[in-house]
C-alpha cells in the first residue's frame, strides 16, 4: 500500500514537474527557432537598411521602422482605451454592482472575450471605419485608431476578467477595516482594495496588452496596412501597418530561406523581444510592490 | 479572400460528392484528384470551372484554393499542387528555384483579364490618363481637384504586395511599362489583404481610388475610362475593348504545371480551352482567349 502510494506520488510529481519545465522548454525552442531563421536577416540586409523608413519587400526595401512604429501606435492607443475602461468595469463588477448584476455581467464579459477576432474585424470594416471617417472627418476610416479600438475591445475582456478576480480575492476584512476608520466607499476602493490587488491588476493589464500586441487578423483588416512611419501627433488618425499584419500578409508568399523570409522572422524575433520586455518590466514592478506591501503588513 | 476560397473549396467538395449521381451510380472512389491553387484573381473562375468539370467528369476530384499568385507558384515549386494559378508570368528567380528542385514549369494561358480603376460613384472624375493614375499612386497628385474633381484628399488603395495584381499594376501603370522606371507606390497607399476590402472602402469612401480585376467590380462602383496618352481616347474596360487591345491595362491569366501536363491534368487543361469553359470565363467578367 505504502509502496504503491510512493510510486504513484513519484510519477505524479515528475509529471507535474515535466509539464512545468515543458513551458520553459517550448519558449526556449521557439526562441532558438526564431534566432536561427531571423538572424540571417542581419547578414542579408545591412543594419542601416533594416533601420530605414521604407518597407517594400518585393523591391528589396526592408526598413522595419514603419512596422515598429505602426505596432507601437496601435498598441499604445489600445492600451490607453482599454486600461481605464477595463479597470473601471472590473471595479464596478467586483466592488459596486449588486450580486445579481454581477452574476450577469461577469459571464457576459467573458463571452465577449471568446468572440473571434475576425468577427470583430468585419464589424470594424463595415461599421467602425465608415463611421470613424464621417465622425472625425478623416480621409479614410482605415486608420491606426480603428485598430486601437478593435484591439481595446479584444483586450478589455481579458483585463476585466483577471482584474475582477484579483479584486475579488482581497479579503473582506480590508474593506471593513477601511470603512470602520471612516473611509468613503471611493477611498476604500482607491486606497485599500486596488493597492491590495495590485499585482493581479497589473497582470491583467499586461495580459491584455499582450493580446493586443500579438493580435493579427482584426488589425490587418482595419488599419489600412500602409507602412508609414509615425512622426506627427496625428499618426493615430492615419493608416498604419503593424508587425503582426506584415508577417501574416506576406509569410504565405515568400520563398523559403530568401532574404524576405529571414526578415519576416527577424520581425517575429523583435515582436518576441518586445513582449518579453513588457513581461519582465511588469513582473519586476509586481515584485517590488509585493516587497513594499509585505514591509507595511509586517 | 482566403477564408472565402476555403469555404468555396468545401462547397465544391460537397457538390462533387452530391451532384454527380446521374452518370456513374457509385462514385465513392474518384479516379483522379487535381490540386489547384494560386491567384485570388483567378480563384472564382477556377472554382466555376472545377464545379462544371466535376459535373461532366465525376471521377475527377478538383480542389481549388486561393492565396495569391506567389503562393500558388511556391506550392507548385514545393510539389504540393498540380496546377498553380497565376495572374502574372512566372519570375526568372522562380523558374531557377523550380529547376533546382527538378521541376520545369510549363505555362498555359487560360483567360484574359483587365484591371479596372474604380472610384466612388459620388466622385465626379470619370476619366484619367495612365500618367495621371501613375502620379496619383506614386504620391505626386494628392488631391482630387488636381485631376478635375472636388477638393478632397486622395486615398490610394492597393492589393497587398503578394498579389499578382499588385505587381502587374506597379509595372504597367505606375512605371508605365518602362523597365528602367523605378517609381514606387506612395508609402501611405493602403495595402488591403483582399479584393473585398478594396471594394468595400471604395463603396463607402468618396476619397478613395482603387483597382481590381474587371470580373470583381460590382455594378454600383464607378469605373474610370483610361487613355494611354493624355490626347488619345479614354476607354472604359469591357470584354470588347480588352479583346481589341484598346483598353490599356489588360493581361493574360495563366495556369502553370510541373512539366508537360499528363493524364487527368492534361484532360482538364484541354477542357479549359474548350468553348464551354471559355463561356464561363465571359460569364464571370473575364475575357475569353480566342
Amino acid at each position: 500500500m505504502d509502496k504503491s502510494l510512493d510510486w504513484r506520488e513519484y510519477v505524479i510529481t515528475r509529471a507535474i514537474k515535466a509539464s512545468g519545465y515543458s513551458a520553459i522548454l517550448f519558449v526556449g525552442l521557439i526562441f532558438i527557432f526564431l534566432l536561427r531563421e531571423g538572424l540571417p536577416a542581419l547578414a542579408d540586409v545591412p543594419p542601416g537598411d533594416l533601420l530605414s523608413t521604407r518597407w517594400y519587400p518585393i523591391e528589396n526595401y526592408f526598413g522595419i521602422l514603419p512596422l515598429l512604429s505602426g505596432s507601437l501606435v496601435v498598441t499604445l492607443g489600445a492600451a490607453l482605451i482599454a486600461m481605464p475602461l477595463g479597470l473601471g468595469s472590473a471595479i464596478f463588477i467586483a466592488e459596486i454592482a449588486p450580486r445579481w448584476l454581477r452574476e450577469i455581467l461577469k459571464p457576459l464579459v467573458e463571452l465577449l472575450g471568446g468572440l473571434p477576432s475576425v468577427v470583430l474585424g468585419f464589424l470594424g470594416i463595415l461599421v467602425l471605419s465608415p463611421n470613424l471617417r464621417t465622425l472625425l472627418d478623416l480621409p479614410t476610416g482605415l486608420t491606426a485608431l480603428a485598430g486601437s479600438l478593435l484591439l481595446a475591445a479584444i483586450a478589455i475582456p481579458t483585463i476585466v476578467s483577471i482584474a475582477e478576480d484579483a479584486l475579488d480575492s482581497v479579503p473582506q476584512s480590508y474593506r471593513e477595516g477601511a470603512l470602520a476608520v471612516g473611509a468613503t466607499r471611493w477611498q476604500t476602493i482607491w486606497r485599500v482594495t486596488l493597492p491590495a490587488a495590485r499585482s493581479g491588476v497589473l497582470t491583467a493589464i499586461m495580459l491584455g496588452i499582450g493580446r493586443a500586441l500579438g493580435e493579427t487578423m482584426a488589425v490587418m483588416m482595419v488599419t489600412g496596412n500602409a507602412p508609414v512611419i509615425a512622426t506627427r501627433w496625428n499618426s493615430l488618425f492615419m493608416p498604419a501597418r503593424t508587425m503582426t499584419a506584415t508577417i501574416a500578409a506576406e509569410m504565405g508568399e515568400v520563398a523559403n530561406a530568401s532574404t524576405h523570409y529571414h526578415v519576416l522572422f527577424f520581425i517575429g524575433l523583435v515582436l518576441f523581444l518586445i513582449s518579453l520586455a513588457v513581461n519582465v518590466a511588469a513582473s519586476s514592478v509586481v515584485f517590488r510592490q509585493k516587497k513594499r506591501a509585505e514591509r507595511i503588513l509586517s | 479572400m482566403k477564408q472565402l476560397a476555403v469555404l468555396s473549396l468545401i462547397l465544391v467538395l460537397m457538390i462533387s460528392c452530391a451532384a454527380p449521381g446521374t452518370g456513374t451510380p457509385s462514385n465513392s472512389q474518384p479516379a483522379a484528384s487535381i490540386q489547384n491553387k494560386g491567384s485570388d484573381t483567378i480563384v472564382n473562375l477556377a472554382l466555376a470551372w472545377a464545379e462544371r468539370y466535376q459535373q461532366i467528369h465525376p471521377e475527377v476530384r478538383l480542389s481549388v484554393t486561393g492565396g495569391g499568385s506567389g503562393t500558388g507558384l511556391a506550392a507548385l515549386i514545393n510539389g504540393t499542387v498540380d496546377i498553380a494559378n497565376a495572374s502574372r508570368q512566372i519570375k526568372p528567380e522562380e523558374v531557377t528555384e523550380a529547376q533546382s528542385k527538378g521541376i520545369d514549369p510549363v505555362e498555359h494561358v487560360i483567360a484574359r483579364d483587365a484591371i479596372a480603376v474604380i472610384v466612388n460613384p459620388e466622385n465626379p472624375v470619370s476619366q484619367l490618363s495612365l500618367q495621371q493614375i501613375s502620379d496619383i499612386y506614386s504620391g505626386k497628385i494628392t488631391n482630387w481637384k488636381e485631376v478635375g474633381g472636388q477638393d478632397r484628399p486622395i486615398v490610394r488603395l492597393s492589393r497587398e504586395t503578394n498579389s499578382g495584381t499588385h505587381v502587374y499594376f506597379l509595372e504597367t501603370v505606375l512605371r508605365l511599362g518602362d523597365k528602367e522606371n523605378k517609381t514606387l507606390f506612395s508609402t501611405d497607399t493602403l495595402l488591403l489583404p483582399s479584393s473585398e476590402g478594396i471594394i468595400n472602402e471604395v463603396r463607402q469612401n468618396p476619397n478613395a481610388i482603387g483597382y481590381d480585376g474587371l470580373g470583381y467590380v460590382p455594378r454600383d462602383l464607378k469605373m474610370i475610362a483610361i487613355a494611354r496618352q493624355p490626347g488619345e481616347g479614354y476607354i472604359l474596360p469591357s470584354i470588347a475593348t480588352v479583346n481589341d487591345n484598346s483598353y490599356p491595362i489588360a493581361r493574360d491569366l495563366y495556369m502553370y504545371t510541373a512539366g508537360q501536363p499528363q493524364g487527368a491534368v492534361a484532360a482538364y487543361l484541354d477542357w479549359i480551352s474548350s468553348d464551354e469553359a471559355q463561356a464561363i470565363v465571359a460569364k464571370l467578367g473575364f475575357v475569353p482567349v480566342k
